[in-house]
């Protein structure tokens, strides 16, 4: 009885394996006419990538991608490595870090996106005015009241509290710190002196929220918070924004138009590594900035190389309409026909990969 | 080889002869020789882990080893963007964010697993160890929203006001009320630490011989002197390890941490005071750190919270061993 018993046990599992074997085999085999391509970086363009990549299967179901969003410093360390077959990253590269890589590295922009500055002030759910004097001096712990005599004046048709002003910055690394911080720099020297620009700073004053999702929950729990969050964050949170004036001396509310309009004006160099912070234009929203992937010139796999470049052009070009919808802002038109110029260099083996298109 | 037949003998003590019988037993060759291979190979495995990620650990901080040596210990300056590292307000932010939980978890811990072990009611026993434990099955990140959303408010309306009118003297209880900060930090870690702390404890005082209980009863003893002389002498050292074990949690705790504890790396003496924690600073700037001495010198921060949970863990290890020798002598075996 026994004995029969782990006989038959015996079998089913010599026919378990059997199964599985056959079953591992069925899953790997197809993968055969499918081309794996590697990505990893940036988190703030995640959302977009994966619905292109997901869209992206109509137009060639054969390219799989496989994108890591590890944050833009992976992304980079990655590409520099050439374990990935593009990396991407909110911040443009420096020339140091550029010569660190063992070939040359392309930014490709793919979307925009904006720094949104929110508040909790009680009695003003919205229409609050910023000057850049003005949030400079919020974020450097100048103006420490609500009441202050330069925000009344910039706000003469708001009635502002006596409360105590409350900065909240992320603190967890973001590209938007980067973008935030880099505005912050260009319009005050001070800013610049004093604490920079970069991923993570030394806040004089304030708080930290881990994420977009930390810093909004501070503000709203905070009587006297102010604080800034993702564009796209605040439009899905219906958060409290603040006017920005621009560098043409306009009051402009963030949306996906006055961000467009930024890169629009901006006088775009040939590498694409711009910052677009307090850019000229009556529309232009001062706190914008572009997203890039990053892939070598030289692609050392033709089959690879030649299904990421159709895919970025793709991206840039029939891609852009998934992108207002989950609130990035699309590239303006004479950026794509930069973008189209720059696509065409990429080549393997002394021939451009993109041959007609 | 043992008979068969010899394992089976019916007859009083047959359990017990049969664990000897086994006991005795000649090592199988192979089984044996396999079972011996495992288990060093096990140890092994453990000891070459450690000094790996110490090895690994010590490399790649090397850059910022070199660059500001012991000055990175005492030192509070962190600027990753003129690349100046010190690690002191995260070293102060570690130790006295989980001193704090243990200081508020211990007591309730403690009274908990007394009420389970002696005074409460059978039937109710159950529930209450299965709910105390579930609280460790929750997730950090679940505890950290929970603190953001509802705790955070809540010390900022009711507990921080509060605090202020009635011990305000005291340096520790000043200062603007931001809601998150050491105090909010430290009672989130001390809710995390209090399951691990009371089922610990709860186990060893289930452990004091019954004996003990009933002489001290026998003597005279209310039910409240027996505990304190007669069940808590006998679980000390049980009870300290608890504390440690917690303690060594509450130092790694990242997530729920650094979503309630407003993550500036500041020295204030205030509990009100935003402060940040070693685990949290990793966590948050890892990701997005590019330059190569950034980079070392958040590993660098690893490396401190090793030595520091190490030093704990030495010190937890002799407090129990003098708290076990101080209990063997008042208490003969």
């Amino acid at each position: 009885m026994r004995v029969q018993l782990r006989k038959g046990l015996r079998s089913i599992r010599l026919r378990d394996l059997g199964l599985v074997m056959v079953g591992m085999l069925f899953f790997a085999l197809p993968a055969r006419a499918d081309v794996l391509i590697n990505g990893a970086g940036a988190t703030f363009p995640y959302p977009i990538y994966s619905k292109w990549f997901w869209e992206y299967r109509q137009v060639d179901s054969s390219a799989k991608f496989n994108y890591q969003s590890i944050g833009s410093g992976g992304g980079v360390r990655q590409i520099i490595a050439r374990t990935v077959d593009f990396g991407a990253s909110d911040a443009p590269l420096t020339d140091a870090e550029l010569s660190k890589a063992p070939a040359k590295l392309l930014h490709i922009p793919t979307v925009m996106g904006a720094v949104v500055v929110t508040y909790n002030v009680q009695g003003i759910a919205t229409g609050l005015k910023l000057t850049p004097v003005v949030l400079v001096d919020i974020f450097l712990g100048r103006i420490t009241r609500w009441n202050d005599a330069r925000l009344a004046t910039v706000n003469p048709a708001l009635v502002l509290p006596a409360d105590d002003i409350i900065v909240v910055h992320r603190s967890d690394g973001s590209g938007t710190t980067s973008i935030f911080t880099d505005y912050l720099s260009s319009v005050s020297p001070d800013w610049k002196q004093k604490v920079g620009q970069g991923k993570a700073v030394r806040w004089p004053v304030g708080l930290g929220g881990k994420g977009n999702e930390g810093v909004a929950g501070q503000v709203k729990n905070t009587r006297g918070a102010i604080g800034y969050v993702e564009l796209a964050y605040a439009e899905q949170n219906k958060l409290p924004y603040a006017f920005l004036q621009n560098q043409a001396g306009h009051f402009v509310a963030p949306s996906l138009e006055t961000t467009t309009a930024a890169a629009a004006g901006a006088t775009m160099p040939a590498d694409f590594r711009i910052s677009l912070v307090n850019q000229p234009g009556k529309d232009s929203y001062p706190i914008a900035g572009l997203t890039w992937i990053l892939l070598y010139q030289q692609q050392r796999d033709c089959e690879r190389g030649q299904k990421v470049v159709k895919f970025l052009w793709w991206a840039t070009h029939d891609g852009q309409r998934y992108v207002p919808e989950l609130l990035y802002a699309p590239l303006p038109a004479d950026v794509v026909r930069m973008v189209e110029a720059t696509l065409k260099t990429i080549n393997c083996e002394g021939k451009p990969l993109l041959v007609s298109q | 080889m043992v008979n068969r037949s010899e394992l089976v003998t019916q007859g009083p003590d047959a359990g017990t002869r049969q664990i000897s019988a086994v006991l005795r037993r000649p090592v199988g060759r192979f089984g044996g020789r396999m079972f011996n291979v495992v288990i060093v190979g096990g140890a092994l495995l453990v000891v070459s882990l450690m000094s790996l990620m110490v090895y690994e650990l010590v490399t790649t901080s090397w850059l910022s080893l070199e660059r500001f040596g012991f000055a990175f210990i005492w030192t509070s300056d962190w600027d990753p963007v003129r690349l100046k590292f010190g690690a002191l307000p995260f070293m102060y932010g570690t130790l006295v964010s989980s001193v704090l939980a243990l200081l508020i978890a211990v007591p309730p811990s403690i009274g908990v697993a007394i009420f389970l072990v002696e005074l409460s009611p059978l039937w109710l026993r159950g529930p209450i160890a299965f709910l105390g434990e579930l609280l460790a099955a929750i997730p950090s990140v679940v505890y950290g929203l929970w603190g953001i959303f509802i705790l955070a408010p809540w010390m900022q309306q009711t507990a921080q006001p509060f605090l202020k009118s009635t011990m305000g003297f005291l340096p520790l209880f000043q200062g603007p009320a931001y809601g998150v900060g050491m105090l909010t930090a430290g009672i989130i870690l001390a809710i995390m630490v209090t399951p691990f702390v009371s089922s610990v404890t709860r186990e060893v005082l289930a452990q004091v011989p019954r004996a003990q209980r009933e002489a001290a009863l026998a003597l005279g003893a209310t039910r409240w002197e027996m505990i304190r002389m007669a069940v808590l002498p006998f679980g000390w050292s049980g009870i300290i390890g608890a504390c440690m074990l917690g303690l060594g949690r509450a130092l790694g705790e990242t997530m729920a941490v650094t979503m309630v504890i407003g993550n500036r790396p500041e020295i204030a003496l205030s509990l009100f005071a935003p402060s940040y924690t070693m685990a949290s600073v990793i966590a948050n700037e890892f990701t997005e750190a590019t330059d190569d001495l950034y980079l070392s010198a958040l590993i660098e921060i690893g490396l401190v919270l090793f030595v520091i949970t190490l030093v704990v863990n030495i010190l937890a290890r002799l407090l129990v061993w003098r708290a076990g020798r101080g209990m063997a002598v008042g208490v003969p075996e």
